[in-house]
């Protein structure tokens, strides 16, 4: 598959990590893109909630949310609730996965979107948690997918927003964090998790024709491997041709020919299209 | 931190007559119960059902030194701090998405000291608010714990009495405005919400005072005909205002999407010309008319039946 971009790699490699029949909690942008490739390859039954109240979400190809607030993300949705509600779900152990990006991650799987610097003095001031921290903190099981650069794998981040395993070792069930686990860092060079005892990052697999070398050079800190390290499979034909149809619309159609009838059609195996109204 | 006071909030609540009678009045008018220093709540989150009508009454008002919370903050805060009204914002996000970037006013007076950011999670900022609306002090819950957000802010935490486990204890958040947007009121404020209803009931319900503003001012009878869709009822709202498009350029659930080349050119004009654009703004689509339709008509109708649209395609049908 040729030009596939560092973007695609990731959903895709992502995407495989649902399972169908499973009820994900995504983040807009690459998490929600990744989830809806995963429905429409392998997962038709993984549902998708999004933290604006939405269970149950759909994309409408080419006009995806930008908000997870808003109607494109309410789009198909079997229910509708409110923030607060959404969140004591997965405090409850409703949602088997929390997919989130990261702007800088550690070690530990810590995840800082709130300040370079300090936040008595800070750099630059980022926007903050959203709904990161309690994703991270309620959710059964964690997939981060962030693009592999230095700065953003760093070995302490400036300040943790959302909680990985802390400094490792038992500390995150230490500090009362009863729920949920981190699964696997997805990123454009690798596939990573954490040791089960020191709970510090790992090497786990590699993207096709990327080197241990090459991941550690992107790696800001001294990564752990796992003795045998996988070549991920490079994504198809079809899974590139579902996630470029999700993001951009239908291929060689205008934005808005085909899409109310074709979107249920799309993103939803197994439900009869709608008709116009 | 503010102070939790959720007895005191109740006191007031309990000693104020809360007659049903028309509550209608002009956005300018409901606005007057704000007053300087005090925390406003804004409903709706990020650009979804933002009470627009009413933060542009209040951005007209020029007030000072207030502090606004929301589960999500939009550059409304930017507008907001650009005209010197506010202190202190207490959210888990500030941003308008994405595509847009940081917001460059919000970190101009963050990074600068010139105003405060209290950071929450995004569920924390809904407890805070449900514990507001139960009347209880606090709400014990499993997440920020460990992080830097629960230091920053000194959490507390909370062992249970019957397990001994330990959860973080959200403090009641009450503030003493609620700015929230609706589909549909009637004149005593009984009011009603399509969609989701972000954190809306209870940021009401937590609020010493509670303005609402409408879509549509219906009658009572079309209340009672859809009981089940009434999110509020008349003795939890202060103040009725009709405000077609009274989110704009913001989106209303089922009715019109949000006005994304607005976001665009204001971001443009943020990134050329800095703060100064947040107070240009203001004057331009604020202060240049008389009152919020004025802002509204100058849209134009084109533009806002595209939305209304947009809108119309999202529907289930």
């Amino acid at each position: 598959m040729s030009g596939v971009t560092a973007e695609e790699l990731m959903a895709v490699t992502a995407s495989r990590l649902l399972a169908d029949h499973k009820v994900v909690f995504a983040g807009v942008g690459m998490p929600l893109l990744a989830s809806a490739v995963a429905r429409r390859i392998h997962a038709p039954k993984l549902t998708i909630v999004l933290e604006g109240g939405i269970i149950g979400a759909c994309l409408l190809p080419g006009k995806l949310p930008i908000s997870t607030n808003e109607m494109r993300a309410a789009y198909g949705a079997q229910m509708l609730t409110d923030i607060t509600d959404i969140f004591l779900y997965a405090q409850r152990g409703y949602f088997d996965y929390g997919f989130l990006g990261a702007a800088q991650v550690d070690m530990y799987g810590n995840i800082n979107t709130s300040v370079i610097g300090t936040v008595e003095r800070p750099r630059v001031r980022l926007p903050g948690s959203g709904g990161a921290n309690d994703i991270i903190s309620l959710c059964n099981e964690v997939l981060i997918v962030t693009q592999h650069e230095p700065r953003r794998f760093v070995e302490k981040v400036d300040f943790i927003t959302s909680p990985g395993y802390l400094s490792g070792g038992n500390s995150r069930a230490g500090a009362g964090l009863a729920c949920g686990r981190l699964g696997a860092v997805v990123t454009d060079l690798a596939l990573l998790d954490f040791e089960p005892a020191t709970r510090r990052m790992r090497l786990r697999g590699l993207q096709p024709g990327v080197t241990v070398g090459q991941v550690r050079d992107q790696t800001g800190f001294d990564l752990l491997a796992d003795p045998e390290i996988e070549e991920l499979r490079p994504p198809s034909a079809e899974e590139i041709a579902i996630y470029r149809e999700l993001r951009d619309g239908s291929a060689g159609g205008t934005e808005d020919s085909a899409v109310p009838e074709s979107a249920h059609a799309a993103d939803q195996p197994g439900r009869v299209p709608a008709g116009p109204s | 931190m503010e102070q939790v006071a959720v007895l005191e909030a109740r006191a007031e609540l309990e000693a104020t007559e809360r007659p049903a009678v028309d509550k209608r009045m002009t956005a300018e008018a409901a606005v007057a119960l704000v007053r300087d220093g005090d925390h406003v709540a804004i409903g709706g989150t990020l650009y979804s059902r933002t009470p627009m009508a009413l933060v542009f009454a209040l951005l007209r008002q020029r007030r000072r030194h207030l502090t606004v919370s929301r589960p999500l903050a939009c550059y409304e805060v930017e507008l907001l701090l650009a005209t010197g009204a506010l202190d202190r914002i207490v959210t888990s996000w500030v941003g308008i998405g994405l595509p847009w970037g940081l917001a460059p006013i919000f970190r101009h007076f963050v990074e600068r000291g010139k105003a405060s950011y209290d950071e929450w999670s995004h569920l924390a900022m809904g407890l805070r608010y449900k514990a507001g609306a139960m009347g209880v002090p606090f709400l014990p819950t499993l997440t920020m714990l460990g992080s830097d957000l629960a230091r920053t802010l000194g959490l507390q935490t909370v062992a249970c009495p019957y397990t001994g486990q330990q959860l973080a204890a959200v403090p009641a958040l009450n503030p003493d405005v609620a700015f929230i947007h609706v589909h549909r009121a009637d004149m005593f404020g009984n009011v009603q919400v399509d969609g989701y209803r972000h954190m809306d009931a209870d940021v009401a319900r937590a609020a010493r005072k509670v303005i609402v503003s409408a879509e549509q001012i219906v009658r009572p009878e079309e209340i009672a005909a859809i009981p089940d869709q009434t999110m509020l009822p008349h003795f939890a709202v202060d103040a009725v205002v009709a405000a077609p498009y009274g989110a704009y350029p913001h989106e209303c659930y089922g009715l019109y999407g949000p006005d994304l080349a607005h976001f665009d050119a204001y971001a443009v004009s943020v990134k050329d010309q800095g703060p100064a654009a947040g107070l240009r703004y203001v004057e331009e689509n604020v202060d240049a008319y008389a009152d919020f339709a004025g802002f509204v008509a100058a849209a134009g109708t084109a533009r806002l039946a595209a939305l209304a649209a947009d809108a119309r395609e999202l529907m289930p049908r």
